[in-house]
């Protein structure tokens, strides 16, 4: 006896390192302020705003840097090397060069999360775009957005970035550009899939024969409903991107020394692992923080959009 | 069955050419002009000049397209600037030592992910979901380049109880089947197992549930089914599934493996990629991309196969 | 009765719509190389509809019911054949799809898939209008003027999402949204199909209200005979993706020609014990559309088949005034050993 439906069958679209299904488009529940009962659902669940509690108290921490850092994020002492954390002057220790971690590693929270959040957002507006063209278009257009899509679906999301920074050189913008070249054909995808479910629907096709322009019928009734699930989508793969941007640093391909990133931090500081571990490894947990947080965060905004009625 | 491979390898075949201009174009993306990424920085107008024709950088670009698909599709992925061996070589030394960590990783994660999957899967809800779930987001959370250095500092530096880095000893370039080789090559698996394991066990969790919710679940069960008879019916529903996503892992890793291979200085494709990267090698860099890219299409080919072979369900028209 | 449309032109003797040859068929997946084989969905379909009148359309699902609704609303073009309304050919340099478009509205099935989830009940019946070029003020006054003709006070209904009003109501939405082009003619497909008895009734009742009001002509498609005879002037039979038996509503629905049209008539439930039948007049699923049987695409199911039927295909040919019946059986001189005497030539 087997199965009459399939359980999710089509799984060569799930990213390398988040692995998210691709969510369906779902038929909402859209009440008074569709957004308003989404994140009043999010608000009760306790886990996701644990997450959102650190996503927040990172991102005031690497704004307000200059403010609440105890010292210069690129002086350091020669004589006061790798101290370790609970030192009197340096609570977090002090690097290789003798910097304070503890500024270092809020400074460097803004080139990271910078890093890691952009290439997300420009691939959310770009894969956004191409895919609920290449869904509602249909037919040859379809056809060739979709195919360069599948080619770039061909490479490891690790490798593509790794190719083309590669390539492309060191340096913060070319990251943030071989990082967006990753996520483009990912979200472009899960726009197609979700657009052309929304495509069939009865009350597109009611405002396709009531003879509106077609740009009128996606503005109005496509977008709202593709947006959603591509959004939720779209945050689960910052926590990718952060792991991806502070990794190619970590590789020397991201951000140059003295810039204070974490990935860069982690590469430099591996010198001192015998000396100093828990120095060394510090860097390391502010990207695993971020990035579980950024993923327990998509998952509660996931399920609190995904309530059926 | 037949019919439906050749439909896949006829789907596969355009995604493999269009991988192949992919990678030409990556030397072309890198600034400047291509041959100086090529030729050392003294290098004499004559020998820029033989050089520019050897390599038909005088010719337009979609012949030289052609040209290169042509040498490539012969074995000839020319030649690496920082060793002066052939690169086929180069890669076909170091993919083997990659193949090994990535299976060995892959293995692994898949046996902990499953195991985890399905308790989380039978026990929703339950405290036992809620671990293995957690472990789960860690496993795709987690830098693992970063985990590769806790890795390194609790069971080298601190324990020592493994060795940190290389692939054998004595920096043996060639992993072996014996037993200090496999000292070698444990933390690099492990740290590496993390990811398939997390993506694993959460797939797992989710088709478990959704299994047991079904209707045959509760017929089975109706009609008086042991749970392990049941148990047995969830495993034939979720394996094609686990199976595909397995062996797509394996492509990821193997892919993805440099931050790893750097961190432990194991000589495979991503130790290699690092070289190239570091040496402005680009036919280095360039050929190996392709390999790795060709390896992850031809897996995709094999998973589709191979899923559709072991699950009745899905449609092979 | 209808007053004359101002956008009348041919009068009430001229078909507000007619259909010539209509044909889709719908390639399937499979082979190496290029499409599998075709669902002949629609397969050569005649039929006019008056001006003022409703035409009910019957059949077993896949029949071809709603393929013909959406090739009539263009959601699908057709393979082959003419749609001709009010006398000009959709296409032609008189009536372009935009301008039919505005005469010719649809109401689907499932009332809560064809309303989006993130308009207002207002906004979604506003869309058409304002799509038109009417103001956003305007739109909406049209707006709620409709939902007020539809029984929808618009201060308690018209800010409300989909999923906070009834299926009824959520069904009159949909009525008002078709009405907002004012059309000429209006397709229900299955409109009323997926509501309650009682609410069923009420829109029933609704529609025939407004086909008076607006001077509508309706092309109502349901599998449900009796809410087809309560509905219908006319009534169309369809039986494989081509017409069986079309004719007075009267007419088919108590002395039908064809005997699919009475085996679909045999198998409505009776509501006199006495009257229940111990076999099922219709057995058997419908053959297979991909590749219907030869002759009559009726004779695999059909207990009058005689050997004509299984070779030649029978025309829609008159049987009566006004009714027309695809049966060799109902024709004289077809060859069926059943078939009425030749009437004598004068």
């Amino acid at each position: 006896m087997t199965a009459t439906t399939p359980v999710s069958a089509s799984l060569a679209t799930g990213d390398p390192v988040a692995a998210v299904a691709v969510p369906e488009a779902i038929p909402v529940e859209a009440s008074r302020g569709y957004w308003g009962s989404v994140l009043r659902r999010l608000a009760r669940d306790p886990v996701a705003m644990a997450a959102a509690f650190v996503i927040l108290a990172i991102v005031l921490a690497a704004i307000f840097a200059p403010l609440i850092a105890p010292m210069d994020p690129f002086k350091g002492s020669m004589v006061r090397r790798l101290r370790h954390v609970g030192d009197a002057t340096y609570w977090l220790g002090s690097d290789e060069l003798g910097r304070d971690m503890l500024t270092r590693l809020l400074y460097a929270g803004r080139l990271s999360l910078f890093m890691g959040v952009l290439p997300v957002v420009i691939a959310f507006f770009v894969g956004s775009a191409l895919g609920i063209l290449a869904g509602y278009a249909g037919g040859w257009v379809n056809t060739l957005i979709m195919r360069v899509v599948d080619v770039f679906f061909a490479f490891p999301s690790v490798l593509l970035a790794i190719a083309l920074s590669g390539a492309l050189g060191a340096g913060i913008l070319n990251s943030i550009v071989s990082l967006t070249v990753v996520f483009v054909p990912q979200i472009t995808r899960v726009a197609e899939s979700v657009t052309v479910q929304i495509r069939n629907r009865d009350y597109v096709e009611a405002a396709r024969v009531s003879g509106a322009h077609p740009f009128t019928v996606v503005r109005v009734q496509v977008l709202g409903n593709v947006l959603g699930p591509v959004f939720v989508y779209a945050t689960s793969l910052i926590s990718v991107s952060m792991i991806l941007a502070s990794g190619l640093s970590f590789l020397g391909l991201g951000v140059k020394p003295p810039e204070p990133e974490w990935g860069l931090m982690l590469n430099t500081l591996r010198t001192a692992i015998y000396v100093n571990p828990l120095v060394a490894a510090l860097p390391g947990v502010m990207i695993f923080l971020t990035s579980i947080s950024f993923n327990l965060l998509s998952d509660g905004l996931r399920s609190a959009m995904e309530v059926r009625q | 069955m037949i019919l439906f491979i050749l439909k896949r390898i006829g789907y596969a075949a355009p995604v493999a050419l269009g991988v192949s201009l992919v990678c030409f174009l990556l030397v072309h993306l890198a600034p400047g002009d291509p041959l100086s990424a090529i030729l050392p920085v003294d290098a004499t107008a004559e020998m820029q000049a033989q050089m520019r024709a050897a390599y038909g950088f005088d010719k337009p670009l979609p012949v030289q397209y052609g040209l290169w698909l042509w040498k490539v599709l012969h074995g000839d992925l020319g030649t690496s600037i920082a060793t002066g061996r052939p690169v086929l070589a180069e890669v076909g030394r170091a993919v083997g030592n990659s193949l090994i960590l990535a299976s060995v990783a892959t293995l692994i994660g898949f046996t902990f992910g499953t195991f985890f999957g399905f308790v989380a899967g039978y026990a929703r809800d339950s405290w036992l979901d809620r671990v293995a779930s957690a472990i789960a987001v860690f496993g795709v959370s987690v830098p693992h380049y970063w985990l590769g250095i806790v890795m390194v500092i609790v069971f080298s530096a601190t324990l020592g109880w493994l060795p940190p880095t290389g692939a054998g000893p004595q920096g043996s370039g060639n992993w072996f089947p014996d037993l200090e080789h496999l000292r070698y090559l444990l933390l690099p698996a492990i740290t590496m197992s993390v990811i398939p394991m997390g993506v694993i066990s959460r797939t797992v969790r989710a088709l478990v549930g959704d299994i047991l919710h079904q209707d045959f679940v509760q017929a089975l069960r109706a009609k008086g089914l042991s749970e392990f008879g049941v148990f047995r019916h969830v495993v034939k529903n979720a394996a094609p599934t686990a199976i595909a996503i397995m062996g797509l892992q394996l492509g990821y890793l193997l892919g993805g493996s440099i931050l790893i291979e750097t961190v432990f200085a194991w000589p495979g494709t991503g130790f290699l990629l690092n070289a190239a990267i570091f040496q402005r090698d680009l036919p280095l860099l360039q050929g190996t991309i392709l390999v790795l890219a060709m390896f992850f299409v031809t897996l995709n080919l094999l998973v589709d196969v191979v899923q559709t072979a072991l699950d009745p369900r899905i449609e092979r028209a | 009765m209808t007053e004359l449309d101002p956008r009348d032109r041919g009068g009430p003797a001229q078909p507000l719509l007619s259909v010539e040859g209509l044909v889709k068929h719908f390639s399937g997946k499979g082979g190496l190389f290029g499409k599998g084989p075709a669902v002949r969905a629609v397969d050569g379909v005649d039929f006019s509809v008056m001006k003022g009148e409703t035409l009910g359309v019957v059949g077993e699902s896949g029949c071809g019911k709603s393929t013909t609704a959406r090739l009539l609303m263009q959601i699908n073009r057709q393979d082959r054949g003419d749609i001709v309304f009010d006398g000009e050919l959709l296409g032609s340099r008189a009536l372009d799809l935009k301008a039919y478009r505005r005469q010719v509205q649809m109401v689907f099935q499932d009332s809560y898939a064809s309303l989006n989830p993130r308009l207002t009940v207002e906004e979604s019946v506003a869309f058409g209008p304002k799509a038109h070029g009417l103001s956003a003020a305007a739109a909406l006054a049209r707006a709620h003027d409709l939902l007020r003709r539809v029984g929808l006070e618009p201060r308690r209904f018209g800010g409300r999402y989909p999923h906070e009003v009834s299926g009824g109501q959520r069904q009159r939405v949909n009525i008002a949204r078709a009405l907002a082009l004012e059309p000429r003619l209006l397709i229900l497909d299955e409109a009323v199909s997926a509501l309650d008895k009682s609410v069923e009734a009420q829109v029933l009742n609704l529609l025939t209200d407004l086909k008076q009001e607006f001077g509508l002509t309706y092309i109502f498609i349901s599998h449900d005979l009796n809410v087809v005879r309560f509905m219908s002037d006319r009534v169309m039979v369809m039986y494989l993706g081509r017409v069986a038996e079309i004719g007075p509503a009267d007419a088919i629905l108590t002395s039908p020609r064809h005997p699919y049209t009475a085996a679909l008539l045999a198998s409505q439930p009776s509501t006199d014990p006495d009257a229940r039948l111990d076999e099922a007049p219709l057995t058997g699923d419908p053959p297979n559309p991909i590749n219907p049987p030869p002759g009559c695409r009726f004779h695999t199911r059909c207990q009058f088949a005689a050997e004509v039927c299984r070779t030649r295909e029978p025309g829609l040919d008159p049987v009566s005034p006004a009714h027309f019946a695809a049966c060799h059986r109902a024709v004289p001189g077809s060859g069926h050993p059943d078939s009425p005497p030749v009437p004598m030539a004068a």
